[in-house]
């Protein structure tokens, strides 16, 4: 049994150290289970969901390895890591907006002055510019930028298309990193932990919505998009997200009841978030963002990383109203 | 192991900036990256082609590739000297014509050499889409070196990265396809071949780009 009265009593850097050992140590054992099943079963069959297994795995292993990096970074690193996936994820996004040349000012204008200062207000803590800079200073810059490159055609979608791009890659995904740099009352510099808990809930949702379309073998909600979504996995998806919440609830700062109702408002809005962006994938003829012509089955980053953008703003506001 | 020249990180380093701005991914669908002597042929859209192939090229071909650059405007500078001469080792050619030389024979030296070249047969940057009609410097080459393999190659997207007049380029994936290699037929004249060779490299393009 864990002794929690001695967990609390830890300084706040070894309960953080704590977390990363017990997520490492996780995180070995499965990959070593995976191993061992790929030694004793080897039939043909299971193979190709035996390498993608694998992928994920690595990805996750990826996932947690950035986010102790840039958790010992320190604030400039956290911002510094997160700007540079909002770079790549944007880049694959807009690889399939079909932008066209007039588009070229608006385009650097997004990659090299918005994603950068929107970085740096993160790092800057500055909270209150940082949630509006993007749907108000930049959602009024980027048109004005478009109209003086006098290209009428198209210039509603044109310009939505990137408006939309820099919303879910950049301001998005910058809320992560804010989680991360958020004091909140008898609770700093645990930031790590919220994103944590965020992450693991998003991850928990997707995987057991997943599962459950799987098992359940639902009609499809919205077949034309994606052939596995159902309300009803999706119901047993938050249920799962929830129980993981609640039972987390000590890494936050709130109470098991409220930990759940938070895990499902951020696994609702990951998951949903998700079959947006599949919805944007068959739009574009694709099945990932990213490498366009490949064979390999490669993931692109924004796949793993939407869920997060869409989850990220909601959960970060959320927990700084409760407060 | 030799210490690293400057020359050396700054290829590094412009094979570097060329994958965080476009990838730079290379589909080898015709032949694997092999250290053969090879031609590569591509379509020419802008400024960044020469780079986009030699990035998506695995670092140790790279040295033996060298692309063609115009001698009057590639040496004008020292930086711009130092950079083709030192970093890419391109093979110069002059673009004014004089009757006592052959165009072709600096690509003749360094192809005997053992290298392997870039070239753009199109001459010209096309913005159109489709390639324009090929020069006839790769059938002379062709002709001359049949023990050299002619690779196409198509390069996806990247007048979206640049397009003409711009000097900032904007992160967008690109890609590199090269194709199997194309083979000068024993009764095959000019323009037929010249026309195969095209083929070849549209043929690259993927579905999805128009």
């Amino acid at each position: 049994m864990i002794d929690l009265t001695r967990l609390r009593n830890l300084t706040v850097d070894e309960q953080v150290a704590l977390l990363f050992v017990a997520l490492f140590g996780l995180l070995a054992l499965t990959s070593i289970a995976v191993a061992l099943r790929a030694i004793t079963r080897d039939d043909e069959d299971r193979f190709e969901r035996e390498m993608q297994l694998r992928r994920d795995l690595r990805a996750v292993w990826l996932g947690a390895a950035v986010f102790w990096v840039s958790w010992i970074a320190g604030p400039l690193g956290a911002t510094l890591t997160f700007s540079v996936f909002s770079f790549l994820a944007l880049r694959e996004f807009i690889t399939l907006a079909h932008t066209r040349r007039g588009d070229h000012r608006s385009l650097i204008m997004a990659f090299f002055i918005v994603l950068p200062l929107q970085y740096l207000i993160v790092g800057l803590q500055r909270f209150d510019l940082f949630t509006v800079f993007i749907p108000v200073y930049v959602f009024l810059a980027i048109p004005v930028v478009s109209a003086l490159a006098g290209d009428p055609h198209r210039f509603l979608e044109r310009n939505a298309k990137i408006q939309w791009g820099i919303m879910v890659c950049v301001f998005g995904l910058s809320h992560a990193p804010a989680l991360l740099l958020l004091d909140l009352p008898r609770f700093d510099g645990k930031g790590a932990f919220l994103l944590f808990f965020l992450v693991i809930v998003v991850a928990a949702g997707q995987i057991a919505q997943e599962l459950a379309s799987r098992r359940l073998r639902r009609r499809p909600t919205v077949r034309q998009i994606d052939r596995s979504f159902s309300w009803r996995a999706w119901g047993l998806g938050l249920l799962f997200a929830a129980m993981v919440g609640a039972a987390l609830f000590w890494i936050t700062p709130v109470k098991p009841g409220t930990a759940a109702l938070m895990a499902v408002l951020a696994a609702g809005c990951g998951t949903l978030g998700d079959l947006v962006m599949r919805a944007l994938k068959k739009d574009a003829g694709v099945r990932y963002w990213g490498n366009r012509s490949s064979i390999t089955g490669a993931v692109g980053l924004l796949d793993r990383v939407a869920p997060l953008c869409f989850a990220a703003p909601v959960f970060f506001h959320a927990v700084r109203w409760y407060f | 192991m030799p210490a690293m020249t400057r020359a050396d990180a700054m290829g590094l380093l412009i094979a570097f900036i060329a994958r965080l701005i476009t990838g730079a991914q290379g589909h080898w669908k015709g032949c694997p990256p092999k250290a053969e002597q090879r031609i590569y042929f591509a379509n020419h859209q802008s400024h960044l082609d020469w780079v986009l192939i030699w990035a998506a090229l695995p670092e140790e071909l790279r040295a033996q590739t060298r692309p063609i650059a115009a001698r009057d405007y590639w040496t004008s500078g020292r930086f711009k000297h130092w950079i083709t001469r030192e970093v890419f080792n391109a093979v110069y050619v002059s673009r004014q014509r004089t009757d006592d030389q052959d165009p072709l024979g600096p690509l003749q030296d360094a192809l005997k050499s053992g290298d392997s070249l870039v070239i753009f047969p199109e001459g010209t940057r096309s913005n159109k889409g489709e390639p324009q009609a090929f020069k006839s410097g790769l059938y002379h080459l062709a002709e001359q070196f049949p023990g050299v393999r002619l690779i196409p190659a198509w390069i996806d997207n990247v007048q979206r990265v640049m397009p003409k007049g711009e000097v900032v380029p904007v992160p967008i994936l690109c890609t590199v396809t090269f194709g199997a290699p194309v083979q000068l037929q024993p009764d095959e004249d000019k323009r037929g071949f010249l026309a195969r060779a095209r083929d070849a490299v549209l043929a690259l393009r993927p579905p999805e780009s128009h």
